[in-house]
């Protein structure tokens, strides 16, 4: 089974710090870490006002924020070896359901809104999610269809008409720009979502869970775990997620067309793949993808200051993702080459022991073969 | 003994066999499969188009609905293959719009159309074997890897561009790209098309290279130890998906007369769910290319007669995602049904629970 950071099984005699240092240092996301961090220094080296201004550290956690939401979202499924393609749709329908419940049903609070939106996304993950656990097809398959089904929705439902900022009331888009001892609500929403997340996928059974069956989905069946009900949860929590992301959306832009959201799941799971978890499922963490949803808007936002045209951004987006999965490539190679260097070393060292072992055990075995 | 071994075929005694050689007679295994089915109901909602809908028998119909799906159909083509060895190229749209980019500011720099239109196919080719190599050599899932390329070439094509679109082609070349065979009704796209399919037909369907194919489809390693070459088939499949993307992508700047880096967005999704709904398993080792032909037809004559229908285009959205996932899902409840029915000696009620 694959584990999210890799412990070294022979390290013998360090204490617990040097060991969270060994796991930070050899961990996924450090390295995505430094990446941004790097971007982020270069940019500010060449504007200080990239960093140093408020509305620069303002944009810089507010900008993510939605993406953040998705990427966390995708992870989860990716995790359990699927995929969510439909993460797009359900943010552009939840963006325009958040517009017409405002235009609609005049003075409703913000709060039924957003609960609202989450649910109606949780209810079209739960399509994904039952079709993909109970009848046991593709996500692939099945979410690329949720995905024209559901974007057909909204351009029914919506037509040629679209929400404005003054359709909606004034205290909503104040969350899409308000901020809490300078920090943007939008990104508090977001690592709120994403600390309780990784907390769950980390320290609760249930959460290991997802781990084991995108490891090796027919092993966890016969293991006893709840396969169906667990990739089921992965997808609703995706789809809710995906809800909030449109009602964020909706407070952040203010302008809500059918279209809105289009080419946004492709976003999310390149930031989940650019985070480090494996697109077959069974390795990394919430926070990797995190990190990479910060990192390619990051990337977005750093390219005209530093003097690239920024039509190149999904040109070095593009050639990220493909770095990326090619580091994960080369590490996880050269883990399993010492993992099996230090397998044969213990044989060797072993050796003699075991063989007199064998032999032992194969006596008793004719022996007992004999009594019968 | 000897000689029903020397000539099986020809002998007239009867062969003393004690099964079947088919578990189903044969009018069930030509009829009964997901390919014919689709092409049914491709003919159903053409006979209740053509009645229905006013103004969709007519040939112009046809044409504008040949030229529309052109692009979807020749890269459909290499992409079943790829989806039958199990691989996925997502990254076909992008290179449409790559290569529509390069024949623009190729021809604008002064080359004449087939020399642009040659470079485009040969950064087609070294596209698909980039895909190819970082998938066979490297060893990486195809998914991630066209998603990456998906970014990547999309974003060449943006950048060599930007927002701005070169539409001063040669009267000549944008003719061709809509005229029609003989005067006739049938776009002259239809005949590079129709020696493609042929080519790939023959390819999947009667060579040992497509056996190879559905081998590596249906288990790779496997397929390895049978003696098929499983990474050099992979690569020369991507290096095919390429080159039509490309071949596609100029094609679709001169039909409509215009070079841009969005051309074709969004177009990969459209391909995959025509050929998944052609019959094509996404696990591999399943799938026929008329079905897949089909398929692309289904939902260009569906969206073509829905917009004559006045029905607006988003209505062709939902049938397409609604067709997708019931295909897959009917032909998973069809299995389920088919096992259920097939268990032998399940009389009593011990353990009927399925699965």
């Amino acid at each position: 089974m694959t584990v999210a950071t890799p412990t070294r099984p022979g390290s013998r005699g360090q204490g617990a710090v040097g060991r969270g240092i060994r796991a930070v240092t050899r961990a996924r996301e450090t390295g995505i870490l430094l990446a941004l961090v790097l971007v982020v220094v270069v940019a500010t080296a060449r504007n200080p006002s990239f960093l140093f201004s408020p509305d620069g550290f303002r944009d810089l956690l507010l900008t993510p924020s939605i993406l953040v939401l998705a990427a966390v979202g995708q992870a989860l499924v990716i995790i359990t070896r699927n995929v969510d393609l439909s993460v797009g749709s359900v943010l552009g329908l939840s963006a325009y359901l958040a517009g017409r419940l405002f235009i609609d049903l005049e003075g409703i609070p913000p709060i039924l809104v957003a609960v609202a939106c989450v649910l109606f996304g949780a209810v079209l993950g739960l399509i994904n999610g039952a079709l993909i656990a109970i009848a046991k097809v593709p996500a692939l398959v099945i979410t690329l269809g949720t995905l024209y089904a559901y974007r057909g929705i909204n351009v029914a439902w919506a037509g040629s008409s679209r929400i404005n900022a003054s359709d909606l009331p004034r205290e909503f888009l104040a969350l899409g720009t308000g901020q809490v001892l300078g920090i943007p609500i939008l990104a508090i929403l977001a690592l709120v979502v994403l600390v309780a997340a990784a907390w769950y996928l980390r320290n609760t059974r249930s959460g290991r869970e997802f781990y084991a069956i995108g490891s090796d989905p027919a092993a966890a069946e016969l293991y006893g775990l709840r396969v169906t009900r667990r990739v089921i949860i992965a997808f609703v929590a995706s789809g809710a997620l995906a809800g909030l992301a449109g009602l964020l959306y909706a407070a952040r832009y203010g302008t809500i067309s059918s279209s809105a959201g289009t080419g946004f799941e492709l976003q999310a799971v390149g930031a989940a793949v650019i985070g480090g978890v494996a697109i077959f499922g069974g390795s990394g963490t919430v926070w990797g993808a995190a990190i990479g949803a910060v990192l390619l808007l990051t990337i977005n936002r750093a390219l005209p200051v530093i003097g690239v045209a920024d039509f190149w951004q999904r040109a070095v987006v593009g050639a990220l993702i493909i770095g990326a999965i090619v580091l994960d490539r080369v590490l996880s190679l050269r883990q399993s080459r010492r993992l099996a260097a230090e397998r044969d070393a213990q044989t060797t060292d072993a050796g003699t022991a075991e063989s007199s072992s064998a032999t032992a055990t194969r006596t008793t075995s004719t022996g007992e073969r004999t009594d019968d | 003994m000897t000689d029903t071994l020397t000539s099986p075929a020809n002998s007239t005694e009867p062969v003393a066999r004690t099964y079947r050689s088919h578990a189903r007679p044969a009018w069930q295994r030509l009829l009964l499969t997901r390919e014919v089915a689709i092409i049914a109901l491709l003919v159903i909602v053409c006979v209740v188009a053509a009645s229905t809908v006013r103004g969709f028998g007519t040939p112009i119909t046809l044409r504008y609905l040949l030229l529309d799906v052109a692009p979807i159909l020749l890269i459909a083509l290499p992409m079943t293959l790829v989806i039958v060895t199990g691989q996925i190229d997502l990254s076909v749209a992008s290179m449409v719009g790559l290569s529509s980019v390069l024949v623009g500011t190729l021809h604008a720099g002064g080359l004449p159309i087939p020399a642009a239109g040659l470079v485009a196919l040969v950064v087609g080719v070294l596209g698909g074997a980039l895909n190819g190599f970082l998938v066979t050599v490297v060893g990486l899932p195809s998914l991630a890897v066209t998603i990456g390329t998906l970014a990547l070439y999309r974003g060449i094509a943006v950048g060599l561009l930007g927002t701005t679109a070169i539409t001063d082609f040669p009267d000549f070349w944008t003719d061709l790209a809509q005229s029609r065979i003989a005067g006739g009704n049938v776009p002259t796209i239809t005949i590079p098309f129709l020696v493609l399919a042929v080519v790939f037909v023959v390819l999947l369907h009667f060579t040992p290279f497509g056996r190879g194919i559905v081998a590596i489809g249906l288990g790779s390693e496997a397929a390895t130890f049978s003696g098929i070459h499983v990474n050099r088939t992979k690569f020369i499949l991507f290096m095919l998906t390429g080159v039509v993307s490309a071949f596609a992508g100029i094609y679709y700047t001169l039909r409509f007369g215009s070079a841009r880096g969005d051309n074709a967005t969004g177009l990969e999704l459209q391909v995959i769910a025509a050929v998944l709904l052609g019959g094509v398993s996404i696990f591999g080792g399943r799938g026929a290319l008329h079905g897949v032909i089909a398929g692309v037809l289904l939902i260009g004559v569906l969206g073509s007669a829905l917009r004559l229908a006045n029905v607006t285009s988003d209505v062709i959205n939902i049938i397409t995602g609604v067709l997708l996932v019931l295909s897959v899902v009917s032909s998973s409840f069809l299995a389920w049904l088919h096992r259920v029915r097939a268990r032998p000696g399940r009389r009593g009620g011990v353990g009927t629970a399925a699965g």
